[in-house]
């Protein structure tokens, strides 16, 4: 028996060009519940899923007890090593929680399944972990807290002593985190150990003995968490800036003529936000995923209904709710997910960069003109205006949202998650393009998680709750704004 | 990076060579085969290239035309409608039972025959609107609606008519049944019309291209600014009238509204649309590769009929049929059918 519940060391794995994990390991000792953490893209989901046996590293090894890890292939071999218990439910919703407990095992070796044996079974797992839920109750009916603790008891059940809890905290109230904790630290005492992974930096410092910072598919430092100080841990999560050649724009020209002007707007998930734009200016927008950043800029273009408050572009209110009256009003829009909003895939790239602005007849000839246009202009690395769209690759895909979004010269742009998954060199000609606009005068808003897409901004907003919290002028330093944004005081 | 970024740049790109690609010619996968039915067809049967042959094909395949017109341009906006079939049958015997008295049939209402031709188209913009607001306001499912509707209609027209045909059909429906302008019979002057301007429509106008973003994906042709809803719901209804115009000449050529009027046709429309390349999850396909699907069902038809295949042994060989031309479009398209 080895004093480690899970070790992975030299974990190498590429997808495609992209390296997500580069030479890394993890060492956990068994008993104590262990914090990843790292900034999107750092690598963490992909530990899991190879912790997990979802998938294999294309080089090193992973153990558990110092035994070597079973075979892909095994997966109940897995299943009593490690259990998972993601942000994304596992459990079936519209079975029994008895059932789930016992799911794929429902027989309990009989070989028929008896209900009155499964039932009774179940509710002395339950109870042996303490979990006051009926055994009889669909999974759809418990809350996400209830949810999370059978899933739980069911990996426990198993035989699993090494539990990965991916962003347990992310969709739950104070109270509960707070109850989930006290379970964590309970479950620990009897010998669980837990790798703990969270956005929140400031519940590391509650519930784990040791952290790992990944930053950039690299292995930057584990130590203990009482030695670490956080600035120290944020410090690590982000590194220096560098690397990216992103246009700061300090050299803009600025000026006194309102753009945009957002009155006391409120919306789903935020409340009460006023904002001013003036030509030139580029305003950020940042805040954890539930601080309603996304659905402020959502409303701004159209896509909510606000609940009150006005929005105006020049002087000319703008009607809530309605895209085409946004459209027409001046703002242009590049959506949160260019899958999902962004693009109509088995269209061809002249088709969606002019989905917007079509007049009421469309002649081919004229659309595949403007195709080559927004090709030529963004930088699209196509075969021509009649390809579709999901031949490109990410970063190509979102430079013809990005075209779409300015086919009608807006006077605002929002732009939402505007180079979320897309490589560097794409990233340097998105951020080029929101410099050039403001530079002829638009007015832009950035909503993102990423700081490169924030450097380009004259000011950056911070949203918590649903509200502004701060605002950081230009020159801002990573730890302040990572601070805000994580909910800390950054002393 | 002061990269000049300015959009708009004027496109300097040379026009280059357009390499020959498949994908481009899709539209016209089937005429080869077309090509081939009507060879075979004129092997096996001296009379099947004569004009008199040819335009029996294309008045025979008039009414499912314009209904495989409607559903495909459903399908290609997302959604799909199974009550067409049963619109064909209620719509003209309801305006018909309207107009006629009681001892005939009718429903003692007593209206003027003239308005018969404006009553059932209003009676298939209030279908295809019904349609539109319990899938789109209500939330349901478009497949059960239409299935439900589907089992309405029918239902309704038996109860109306008691399960018999309305023989006493006002003058405007038997015209546009069996009179013929130059040379060829209304009902395919009036499916002409109605493709080439869907045909146009889909292609060249915004309202039109609108209905492949939307079936393509249409959360990103709300954020494009499209009114998703409305456009639906005015396909829902397009849909629908057509599928009363093929009604209308449908009774016009048979001369009475019987009680079975369309039954069974909903199969042959989807098998012609997808046959055609349109599909079933939307946004993909032409019209006109849904009209050669319809022409080449129409000869396979012929064929059958003309070889003297036994009426026990038709509908078996003809079901047959569509799944064999499924593999042969599967095939010559390259593309899998989902």
């Amino acid at each position: 028996m080895s004093d480690f519940a899970a070790v992975a060391r030299g974990v190498t794995k590429r997808f495609g060009r992209t390296l997500a994990l580069d030479d890394v390991g993890i060492e956990i000792r068994a008993g104590e519940s262990h914090a990843l953490v790292g900034r999107n893209g750092a690598g963490k989901s992909t530990l899991v899923s190879i912790l997990t046996g979802m998938q294999t590293p294309d080089a090193g090894e992973v153990s558990f007890f110092g035994e070597p890890a079973p075979p892909v292939a095994d997966s109940s071999a897995w299943r009593r090593h490690v259990a998972c218990v993601y942000q994304k439910s596992t459990v079936v919703p519209e079975l029994s929680v008895a059932e789930n407990l016992f799911i794929n095992r429902q027989d309990l070796g009989g070989g028929l399944i008896s209900w009155k044996r499964l039932r009774r079974e179940a509710s002395s797992l339950l109870e042996t972990y303490d979990v006051a839920v009926d055994p009889d109750s669909l999974v759809s009916t418990l809350t996400v807290e209830q949810r999370q603790l059978v899933e739980i008891a069911r990996a426990l059940s198993i035989g699993s002593r090494f539990v990965i809890l991916d962003e347990p905290t992310a969709q739950l109230d104070g109270p509960a985190i707070e109850r989930l904790f006290d379970r964590m630290r309970s479950l620990q005492d009897k010998g669980v150990t837990f790798l703990f992974i969270s956005h929140h930096l400031q519940e590391v410092y509650e519930v784990c003995q040791t952290v790992t910072v990944y930053r950039d598919a690299r292995h930057i430092v584990t130590a203990p968490v009482a030695e670490m100080s956080k600035p120290d841990l944020i410090e690590a999560m982000t590194g220096e800036a560098g690397g990216l050649n992103v246009p700061s724009g300090d050299d803009r020209p600025s000026s006194d003529d309102l753009v945009l002007s957002v009155s006391s707007l409120s919306g789903d998930h935020f409340s009460d936000i006023s904002l001013a734009a003036t030509r030139g200016e580029v305003i950020g927008l940042a805040g954890s995923a539930s601080s309603g950043k996304h659905e402020f800029a959502e409303t701004v273009y159209g896509l909510r209904k606000p609940v009150s408050g006005s929005i105006s572009v020049d002087g000319a209110s703008v009607r809530g709710g309605d895209v085409p009256a946004a459209l027409k009003a001046g703002i242009g829009c590049v959506p949160r997910d260019r899958h999902h909003q962004g693009l109509v895939l088995d269209l061809s790239i002249a088709e969606n960069a002019t989905m917007s602005t079509a007049g009421a007849f469309v002649w081919p000839s004229a659309q595949r003109s403007a195709g080559s246009t927004a090709i030529a202009s963004y930088d699209v690395k196509a075969a021509g205006p009649d390809q579709p769209v999901s031949d490109l690759s990410g970063g190509n895909q979102q430079k013809v949202v990005m075209a779409r979004a300015l086919a009608g010269d807006p006077s605002v742009l929002v732009l939402i998650n505007p180079t979320a998954g897309v490589d560097v060199k794409s990233k340097e000609s998105l951020l080029g393009v929101v410099d050039a606009q403001a530079r002829r005068g638009k007015a832009a808003i950035v909503v993102s998680d990423e700081l490169d897409d924030l450097r380009v901004c004259d000011r950056v907003l911070v949203l918590f709750h649903g509200q502004v919290v701060r605002e950081f002028a230009r020159g801002w330093r990573d730890q302040e704004l990572i601070a805000a944004i994580e909910g800390m005081s950054s002393e | 990076m002061t990269k000049a970024m300015t959009p708009p740049v004027s496109a300097s790109a040379p026009p280059e060579k357009q390499k020959f690609r498949l994908a481009r010619y899709q539209d016209l996968a089937l005429v080869p085969v077309i090509i081939l039915l009507l060879i075979i067809g004129a092997i096996l049967s001296p009379i099947f290239l004569t004009p008199n042959n040819l335009i029996a094909v294309l008045t025979q395949q008039s009414e499912l035309s314009l209904l495989v017109l409607g559903q495909a341009m459903i399908l290609i906006v997302g959604k799909m409608d199974l009550s067409l079939e049963s619109t064909v049958g209620l719509a003209p015997a309801l305006a018909v039972a309207l107009i006629i008295p009681s001892s005939a049939g009718g429903l003692d209402v007593g209206l003027a025959a003239w308005l018969a031709l404006p009553l059932c188209i209003l009676i298939g913009v209030a279908i295809g609107g019904l349609n539109g607001f319990l899938i789109l306001k209500v939330g349901l499912s478009g497949f059960m609606v239409t299935l439900g509707m589907l089992t309405m209609l029918r239902g309704l027209q038996l109860a109306i008519t008691e399960g018999k045909s309305l023989i006493d059909v006002p003058e405007s429906f038997l015209y546009l049944g069996s009179t013929t302008w130059l040379g060829l019979p209304a009902a395919v002057w009036i499916c002409i019309v109605c493709y080439a301007a869907g045909i146009f429509v889909l292609k060249y106008l915004r309202a039109g291209r609108s209905l492949y973003a939307i079936g393509g994906n249409s959360e990103a042709a709300r954020a494009a600014g499209i009114r998703v809803d409305r456009v639906v719901w005015i396909v829902l209804i397009i849909g629908s009238v057509l599928a009363v115009i093929a009604g209308i000449l449908m009774t016009g050529r048979l001369g009475s509204v019987a009680a079975t009027q369309g039954e069974g046709m909903i199969f042959q429309v989807f098998a012609a649309a997808v046959i055609g390349g349109i599909s079933l999850q939307g946004g993909k396909g032409t019209l006109f590769g849904a009209l050669s699907g319809v022409l080449m069902l129409g000869l396979v038809e012929q064929i059958l009929r003309l070889q003297g295949v036994s009426g026990f042994y038709i509908k078996a060989s003809y079901g047959a049929v569509i799944i064999l031309a499924l593999i042969v479009t599967r095939f010559a398209t390259g593309q899998k059918q989902e």
